[in-house]
């Protein structure tokens, strides 16, 4: 009998997995301020030496002699098992750094699209990028103080979301609302994938 | 084919504030492996004595990972770019001093436990 699955050795230690969440949206709707909620520790930060081919599309003026750009992510960790580590990573809020997307969104498990009310339109780029890339997403309003409430189906409507795009309420501040939106991503991630193995077996 | 004049270029071009100068003093230009920002890193020894080539954001990694750290952390925690770190873990690897482990995606993981064992635990927190 062939226990497919297992890669490793009777007896030795689980191997240790380490898996992605994405924290996006627009500038100042409050991704590191998720991020450090859920955390263990404070948000760490990382930075990526950009040189200027990475940069060509910038819009340099002003700046010429610059040939570097660095680039800061905030990201924390949730040790959840000796062997499985959770770390969510908020994006760049610039649109200018989505190329670096690209490496933050490979192998991310889901993402959450924290917007404001005040300013529905800045999370539409983000919304755009992880229906593009199929990535699977929850849309968290994060609740200001002074914003005027919305209905969930208004802002769903608003954003012309896909009806099985989970959206719900947070307080990006707090951590049980946070972890709240974080368990709704991984059961959406996980319907997600059943749904996508179903279909690809049915067309086998 | 590499000629002498393509090889000075590069350390020119995209060396200079990513790759450190004793790094590329050695002619590598990449890093064994990929290196993700969430690939773990752990030291396969407690202790390790200072040899020729190793400096001491190199030991800084061992020191640090004693216990488990993605790639991110380990740039974090050094202040270095993720870039330099990468170059470092890439001479660690080649000594055997830290073992990577490239992050499973979602497609490869077997079934729905790595899904039910973060919802559990992060309904735990």
């Amino acid at each position: 009998m062939d226990y497919g699955h297992s890669e490793r050795p009777a007896g030795a230690a689980p191997l240790p997995t380490a898996i992605k969440i994405l924290v996006a949206g627009g500038f100042g709707v409050g991704k590191t301020t998720m991020v450090g909620a859920v955390s263990e520790t404070r948000p760490l930060r990382t930075e990526e030496v950009l040189t200027e081919t990475g940069v060509g599309i910038d819009d340099l003026s002003g700046v010429e002699g610059k040939t570097t750009t660095t680039v800061a992510m905030d990201f924390g960790r949730i040790t959840i098992s000796d062997d499985l580590v959770l770390y969510l990573f908020g994006t760049p809020g610039q649109d200018r750094f989505w190329f670096v997307w690209d490496e933050l969104a490979l192998g991310a498990i889901g993402a959450v699209v924290l917007s404001d009310t005040r300013r529905l339109a800045d999370c539409f780029p983000s919304i755009d990028y992880f229906e593009g890339r199929g990535t699977p997403f929850v849309v968290a309003v994060n609740c200001f103080e002074g914003a005027r409430q919305y209905r969930l189906d208004e802002v769903q409507a608003a954003l012309n979301l896909d009806p099985g795009v989970p959206v719900l309420l947070c307080d990006a501040r707090q951590r049980e609302s946070s972890k709240e939106v974080l368990i709704t991503l991984m059961e959406h991630a996980m319907k997600t994938r059943e749904a996508r193995r179903g279909a690809a077996a049915a067309t086998d | 084919m590499q000629g002498e004049s393509t090889q000075d270029q590069w350390v020119d071009d995209h060396a200079g504030p990513v790759v450190r100068p004793y790094a590329v003093t050695r002619g590598r230009a990449r890093p064994v492996g990929t290196f993700d920002l969430i690939s773990l890193v752990t030291a396969t020894r407690a202790d390790v004595t200072p040899e020729a080539g190793l400096g001491p954001e190199h030991m800084a990694i061992i020191g640090l990972c004693q216990r488990m750290q993605s790639v991110a952390e380990v740039a974090a925690h050094l202040d270095l770019p993720v870039g330099t770190v990468r170059v470092l873990l890439g001479d660690l690897v080649e000594r055997s001093l830290v073992q990577v482990r490239e992050p499973r995606t979602t497609a490869g993981l077997p079934d729905d436990s790595v899904f039910e064992a973060v919802i559990n635990g992060l309904r735990a927190l």
